[in-house]
């Protein structure tokens, strides 16, 4: 996947899991707990969602990289490089 | 070979459908597993004479409404994936509190309260405020405020006793395991989920959440066997592999999570563990059941919920007597604001009141059953003290006491708020074995749910 693709796919994720949260003008330097109300139970199945997607396993020590899209981004890129975009 | 799960899921109600759902949502092979014929353990349902009952909820607690981005029940629903809508819960008209000579209102609104408690208690009106600023502040993640006394709390702001009193009432009733007192930290909880939040229900009752739960549940592949009560936890080498169910058939299991209770599961292990010694729960209730052939309203009885007491003292404990009349809870689920156009539903008045579990017990099959018609009676005859007299339009009754819950749900001595010493990490001497329900955590239909998410969350899905 494309540093985009990875971006639509945790956007997709956000959606799932705050489904009333407007996504249209997240600020992607921002962190996601200022924007959107995030808590550390939401952070748990942004890691599950990704892992019952595709099977990639985020051990604990590494949610911190979580914080915000950029951040997300950079940290799946490599993660996710050899991952084809789902439809 | 014999079924294999990754999780085993001990009991269907609250807790134990809401864990469920969030690991069979994660894909695993889960099995929630329920003595009983139909589920919702402690939050039940049931019909009688063609008659819709619940058992346990009055009122849900937290309510807030549509589009809330924070609090408890959001975030539930957020876990579990379940719209606002699909609950379609509706606030209550407003309830009261109500000890000799003083009626305190409030209503999913704190200032009500915070008017009621300036015009009836002038000189603690800035002293309530105060309260609600340090319950406000109150960090619920932090478990060194859990065991300090709610009682010595409050006295270094409220100083009129029968404001205390007052306030610890509907506290006490809607979710104390511990005698005379509550811990700062439950008291704090409660105080906002029920004052701060706010009380409200679902046109259809509890049935509705569970059967919403359930709907999620299969929808996700879960299992759910009813009338299956395990017998035994079976362990070896330090770990539980499955459980054998009252009709012998076994079940294998990466882990197990149990609802039945603390001690009850200890009792299910078949490795000799001694159970840990902590004190059980001790109290439990009555609850009458009256339909009326009108609406509450017709009667001027606009309360949703009234919390009553005939003396300045609140009595928070076992009482002598089979039940202590002296207070009580006096629900209407017809007082809540529900949708225009909805269904009238049959005018009922519900009042539960402290009850004597060892006096219930000891009753043979006759007298328990005039015992029950004996407090009926006097149940009602306190509680129309305090709201207008029903006794003429009655048309059917039920009533249920401390047996009846050890019937249905297993928990010993009918202990509806489990035990006063909660397991919050829910770990257990087997390192796949743990618990939730009310014996884990917080207690209420957003508690155990909470617990049962929790509990899914931090012990069975990171593997």
């Amino acid at each position: 996947m494309t540093g985009e693709e990875i971006r639509e796919e945790v956007l997709d994720i956000l959606e799932t899991i705050a489904p009333d949260e407007d996504l249209s003008d997240l600020d992607d330097s921002k962190s996601f707990r200022e924007q959107l109300e995030l808590d550390s139970m939401d952070f748990l199945d942004i890691v599950m969602e990704l892992r019952k997607r595709h099977r990639i396993q985020i051990p604990e020590d590494d949610y911190l990289n979580l914080a915000s899209m950029d951040s997300t981004v950079t940290y799946l890129k490599p993660i996710l490089k050899d991952v084809e975009k789902a439809k | 070979m014999s079924p294999f799960y990754d999780t085993i899921i001990i009991g269907a109600g609250m807790s134990g459908l809401a864990a469920g759902i969030r690991l069979a949502y994660y894909d695993q092979r889960v099995c929630i597993l329920e003595r009983h014929t139909t589920i919702g353990g402690l939050n039940s349902f049931y019909r009688l004479r063609g008659r819709d009952y619940d058992v346990g909820l009055h009122a849900l607690t937290n309510f807030t409404p549509k589009g809330t981005k924070k609090g408890p029940l959001t975030r539930i629903l957020r876990q579990l994936k379940i719209s606002w809508d699909e609950l379609r819960i509706s606030p209550q008209l407003g309830s009261e509190i109500v000890f000799p000579g003083v009626r305190l209102r409030f209503d999913n609104d704190v200032d009500l309260l915070r008017a009621e408690v300036a015009s009836k208690f002038p000189d603690q009106a800035a002293n309530f405020d105060r309260l609600i600023a340090a319950i406000v502040e109150y960090d619920d993640l932090d478990e060194s405020h859990l065991e300090i006394s709610a009682r010595a709390r409050i006295a270094e702001y409220i100083t009129e006793p029968l404001l205390v009193e007052m306030l610890f009432c509907p506290l006490m009733f809607y979710g104390s395991a511990r005698e005379h007192d509550m811990d700062w930290g439950q008291f704090s909880i409660m105080f906002r989920s029920i004052f701060l939040e706010g009380l409200g229900r679902p046109h259809a009752g509890v049935r509705l959440i569970l059967k919403q739960l359930v709907r999620k549940f299969r929808g996700l592949s879960g299992e759910l066997k009813l009338r299956a009560g395990v017998k035994e936890i079976v362990v070896e080498g330090g770990h539980a592999t499955g459980v054998i169910l009252d009709n012998g058939e076994h079940l294998a299991a990466r882990r197990v999570l149990s609802s039945a209770g603390w001690h009850e599961t200890m009792r299910l292990c078949n490795d000799g563990q001694p159970v840990t010694p902590r004190s059980t729960g001790r109290l439990t209730f009555c609850e009458t059941i009256a339909t009326l052939d009108e609406q509450p309203r017709d009667l001027g009885h606009r309360s949703t919920i009234t919390f009553f007491n005939d003396s300045d003292t609140f009595h928070w404990a076992v009482p002598n007597e089979p039940c202590d009349v002296r207070s009580g809870v006096i629900c209407s689920p017809n007082n809540f604001a529900y949708d225009a156009g909805s269904k009238n539903i049959s005018g009922t008045m519900r009042i539960t009141a402290l009850a004597n579990f060892d006096y219930w017990q000891s009753l043979d099959e006759e007298t328990y059953q005039l015992e029950k018609l004996r407090w009926y009676d006097r149940i009602t005859e306190s509680a129309v003290r305090f709201v207008p007299d029903y006794r003429s339009r009655v048309i059917d009754t039920d009533m249920f006491t401390p047996t009846t819950i050890v019937r249905f749900t297993g928990h010993d001595r009918g202990a509806i708020y489990g035990a006063p010493d909660k397991q919050l990490d829910g770990r257990t001497h087997l390192a796949n074995l743990f618990v939730c329900g009310t014996d884990q955590g917080f207690v209420g239909i957003i508690g155990s749910i909470l617990s049962g998410i929790s509990m899914a969350n931090q012990h069975c899905l990171r593997d």
